[in-house]
This record gives structure tokens, C-alpha cells and sequence, in this order.
């Protein structure tokens, strides 16, 4: 028989909150966590996007001094959002060797790069700081935390962009199902908050640009969504066998059921328009978990709140439910928190997994006006779902043709 | 004016506490950096380079592997100046 995999523990540092719990309050409240970034290079480089979902906790107030020189901020969220997970899943007694981490990011450790040049171009080559590649290298977010929980089994980091954490939480299912691993920390996160990926993304016209409505800019399936709102902070899950759970008497939130990562090979940034490997991917989770697409009955969107992308997604996911569909409470949670990138992945796979929990799909907040093309049935305040077993599932994308989907159940015990 | 052997060995604590997060009164003349005070080869390029800015001195790589304690440090920090 199949190990069943469960979620024992969730944590999370975003634009809504410093915790999983604030987050989702906020989140239930129908918050915005977008505003103005109040920093001299927006002004310096004229950015043409002034706005982003800032983490809502100063990580220098919940690390140590020490942590904080060393640890570049993508690792220092990842680090926050993990210690979290692993405290709300009860610290559990693992065998080392049988505890691994999946973990995440899109870019990397951008501000200490970026910082480490400019110390290159001004002060010369000794002023640039040893820690320089630890911190810059994308596999620190999962070393950081590998290293503070002691995971010896394997730490391993997905980079595919903006669906980097969905796919860590896709492989750590193999892990999990292989007998060798009894628990893994899976999740991702980014601080690319940076003038520079700012100006980037700005320049292939990727953002939004409502600048004067920052709280307002991040609309998905809305007429008038102009663009993405950049993003940060880390989002963790533990993941843990059902027997080890079990065995160690640990709350169970939801069952992982189903994962999987397929690619479009059709162009390195726009989305497949026929949706086939977006489908696939779908298709793919739920055969994982023996389910039909009729048992799904909420969806976390990728739904970035850019024009083709939105579209592109409703396309894909019309090919796997067709009429059923419309019986399907989708959520687009981006236009509370912005899109997290390689964060955004796991922070939307604890709403599902806490809608699975409570019984509640989180709104989507800034639909005024939704976009005829795409007539999925959008919640836009907090919706019961219902009793008895239910399905859900998580999309992500990313730039790369990347398509990775998890599937979650509600626990029965 | 030079600093005196005491006020070097201050400015030396403070750095290594920045760095490290070790308590200034435990950076002492007879610690060993690595055996004592379980400092990194990483950490210590840093705290060798943040000396160099703080007291203006300068300390080649290869003198590096001769600062085995503190003490070593003060007295190569303290002639340099």
C-alpha cells in the first residue's frame, strides 16, 4: 500500500503577516499587502514601478544579529517561514538521516550579488565579503534550513521560477513515498524586492504600473489587470509520512495526494496558449491522487493578474474540467499578496492546504469588473466548502515553460 | 596616534562580536581564534578586513595564518600602525 504523505506543520513571512496565522487572517479579511516601497533608489533610478508586497516582518527583528550578516534576505525569510513549520509540527524527533528538505527560490540571493559588485566596482576586490557565494547561491535558502534543523537526508532546491516551491512540494512527495525519508521541509521563498529584477520584470512589461493605486494593482481575471505586483518572503510546509505522524501523535492540517511537473517547451516566457502542458500537469496530480477532476472542489490559481497569463491558465484548466469547472471555487490569492515568485508556490500551497482545514476558500480581492474571457466562479469573500472528503489543488507556472501542480485532500483520520 | 594594546584589543573584541556574535569580554589575548573561540576561516577574512578599516592597517593573506590568537592580532595590528 502507497504511504500516505499529511501535513503536520505550516509557516509563513509575506506582504500580509509575519506568520502562517496572520497571513491567513489577513487573508480571509480581504487585505491588501501592497504598498509604495519607500526606499531613495525607487526615486535614484525613476523605476517605473514604484510598488511592491513588502514582507510584513523585519527579519532583523526575529534573527539574530549573526543570521542576518550571514544569510542573505531570501534565506533569512526561508529561515523565519521554516523555523515556524517545524515549531507548529511539534519539532518532531526525526532520525537525521531519514529528514530532508525541498526547498525554493526563483532567483536567488539577488540584493548580495547586486551589493557584492557594487563593493567589487567601489572599494575593490577585498571588500567583497567572503560570505559573498553561500549567500548568493540558490541552494542556500535549503542549506540554511538543512543546517538549522539538521537534515541529513538530502537538501535539494527546485529553481523553475514562479513555480519553483510548487515543484519542491511536488519532489518531496517521491521522497517521502521512496521509505527513505520520514519527514521533509518543503516550501520556497524570494526577497527580490530590488531595483534591479524590478526594472527587469518593468521592462518586459511583465508589472503592473498602477502607481497610484498599489493595493489595487494586483487584480486577477479583472478587465483591467495590467501586470503582476512583485512579491517577497518564504512560505514552509512539513511534510511527513502518516505512519511517522501518526506515530508521534501529530496534528494533521491535510493529505498531500498528488504532484506533478511537466513543461511546455514553447517559448521561454509566454505561456503555452492551448494550455496542453498546463493540463497535463493538472491531469497528471490527480491521477497521483486517484481522484477524478469531478472531486476537485477548490482551486489556489497561479493567476498572476497579467493579461495573457490569466487567460492562459482558464484555458488549461477548461481542458481538464470542462463543465465542471464552473462548480469549482477558485481562489487568486495573488491579489491579496502579490506573486511571491519562487514563494509563491508554498505560501498558495498552505491556503489550500488551511482551506482544506477550515473548510474556507480565501477570497480574491480587487475583482471589479471579471473579464468575460475567463468565467471560472471567482470567490471573492471567504466561502464555506463542503463536508466529507474534498479535493484541491494548487497551480503554479513559470517563466521556461515550467508547470507544476499539487494536489491536496482534507484529512479524515 | 597610535592605539595603545588595550584600546586595539577593544576595537578587536568589538569587530569579532559584530561578526560572530561572541561576547567582547571573551575576545582575549591567549584565545585562539579557531580552538577557543571556534571562529571560521570565513569569519575571520571578515574580521581581518574590518580591522583593516578600523585601524587603518594592512594585513596580507599570508601573515593571516600567523594570527592564531588574539593576542597575535593585537601585536601585528599594534606594530603595523
Amino acid at each position: 500500500m502507497t504511504q500516505k504523505i499529511v501535513v503536520t506543520g505550516v509557516g509563513a513571512t509575506t506582504p500580509l503577516g509575519g506568520d502562517a496565522r496572520s497571513t491567513w487572517k489577513a487573508l480571509l479579511a480581504g487585505e491588501s499587502g501592497i504598498s509604495t516601497i519607500d526606499a531613495e533608489w525607487v526615486t535614484k533610478y525613476e523605476l517605473p514601478v514604484t510598488f511592491a508586497g513588502q514582507a510584513k516582518v523585519n527579519a532583523a527583528e526575529v534573527l539574530t544579529p549573526q543570521e542576518i550578516k550571514r544569510l542573505d534576505p531570501s534565506s533569512q525569510f526561508a529561515l523565519i517561514a521554516a523555523r515556524e513549520a517545524w515549531a507548529d509540527a511539534g519539532s518532531p524527533d526525526v532520525v537525521p538521516e531519514r529528514l530532508a528538505v525541498e526547498y525554493a527560490t526563483g532567483i536567488g540571493g539577488v540584493w548580495t550579488l547586486l551589493d557584492a559588485y557594487d563593493a567589487l566596482k567601489e572599494k575593490g576586490p577585498r571588500r567583497v565579503l567572503p560570505m559573498t557565494i553561500p549567500m548568493l547561491m540558490p541552494n542556500g535558502p535549503a542549506a540554511a534550513i538543512g543546517m538549522d534543523i539538521a537534515a541529513r537526508g538530502g537538501v535539494r532546491t527546485a529553481v523553475s521560477a514562479c513555480a519553483s516551491s510548487t515543484e519542491a512540494v511536488a519532489n518531496a512527495i517521491a521522497r517521502l513515498r521512496s521509505g527513505e525519508i520520514d519527514v521533509v521541509v518543503a516550501g520556497g521563498c524570494e526577497a527580490g524586492i530590488h531595483p534591479l529584477p524590478l526594472a527587469a520584470f518593468a521592462a518586459m512589461h511583465a508589472l503592473s504600473k498602477r502607481n497610484d493605486d498599489p493595493a489595487g494593482a494586483s487584480r486577477p481575471y479583472d478587465v483591467n489587470r495590467d501586470g503582476f505586483v512583485m512579491g517577497e518572503g518564504a512560505g514552509a510546509l512539513v511534510l511527513e509520512t502518516e505512519e511517522h505522524a501518526k506515530k508521534r501523535g501529530a496534528k494533521i492540517y491535510a493529505e498531500l495526494v498528488g504532484g506533478s511537473v511537466t513543461s511546455d517547451a514553447h517559448h521561454i516566457t509566454a505561456p503555452d496558449p492551448e494550455g496542453t502542458g498546463a493540463a497535463r500537469a493538472v491531469t497528471a496530480a490527480l491521477k497521483q491522487a486517484n481522484a477524478k477532476p469531478e472531486d476537485v472542489v477548490h482551486i489556489n490559481a497561479h493567476a498572476t493578474s497579467t493579461p495573457v497569463g490569466d487567460i492562459a491558465e482558464y484555458t488549461a484548466l477548461l481542458r481538464v474540467f470542462g463543465d465542471h469547472l464552473s462548480n469549482i471555487a477558485v481562489s487568486a490569492t495573488k491579489s491579496s499578496t502579490g506573486h511571491l515568485l519562487g514563494g509563491a508556490g508554498a505560501i498558495e500551497a498552505i491556503f489550500t492546504v488551511l482551506a482544506l482545514h477550515e473548510r474556507t476558500a480565501p477570497p480574491t480581492i480587487n475583482l471589479e469588473n471579471q473579464d468575460p474571457a475567463i468565467p471560472l466562479d471567482v470567490v471573492t469573500s471567504p466561502r464555506a466548502l463542503p463536508d466529507g472528503p474534498i479535493l484541491a489543488i494548487s497551480t503554479s507556472f513559470g517563466f521556461g515553460g515550467h508547470n507544476a501542480v499539487i494536489a491536496f485532500r482534507s484529512y479524515q483520520g | 596616534m597610535a592605539l595603545s594594546q588595550s584600546e586595539v584589543l577593544a576595537g578587536l573584541a568589538e569587530i569579532v562580536n559584530d561578526e560572530t556574535g561572541i561576547a567582547a569580554d571573551a575576545v582575549q589575548l591567549d584565545k585562539s581564534f579557531t580552538d577557543d573561540l571556534d571562529i571560521d576561516s570565513i569569519s575571520m577574512m571578515t574580521i581581518v578586513v574590518n580591522a583593516e578599516d578600523k585601524f587603518g592597517v594592512k594585513i596580507p593573506d599570508e601573515e593571516v595564518k600567523n594570527l592564531v590568537t588574539v593576542g597575535d592580532a593585537v601585536n601585528f595590528i599594534t606594530n603595523a600602525q
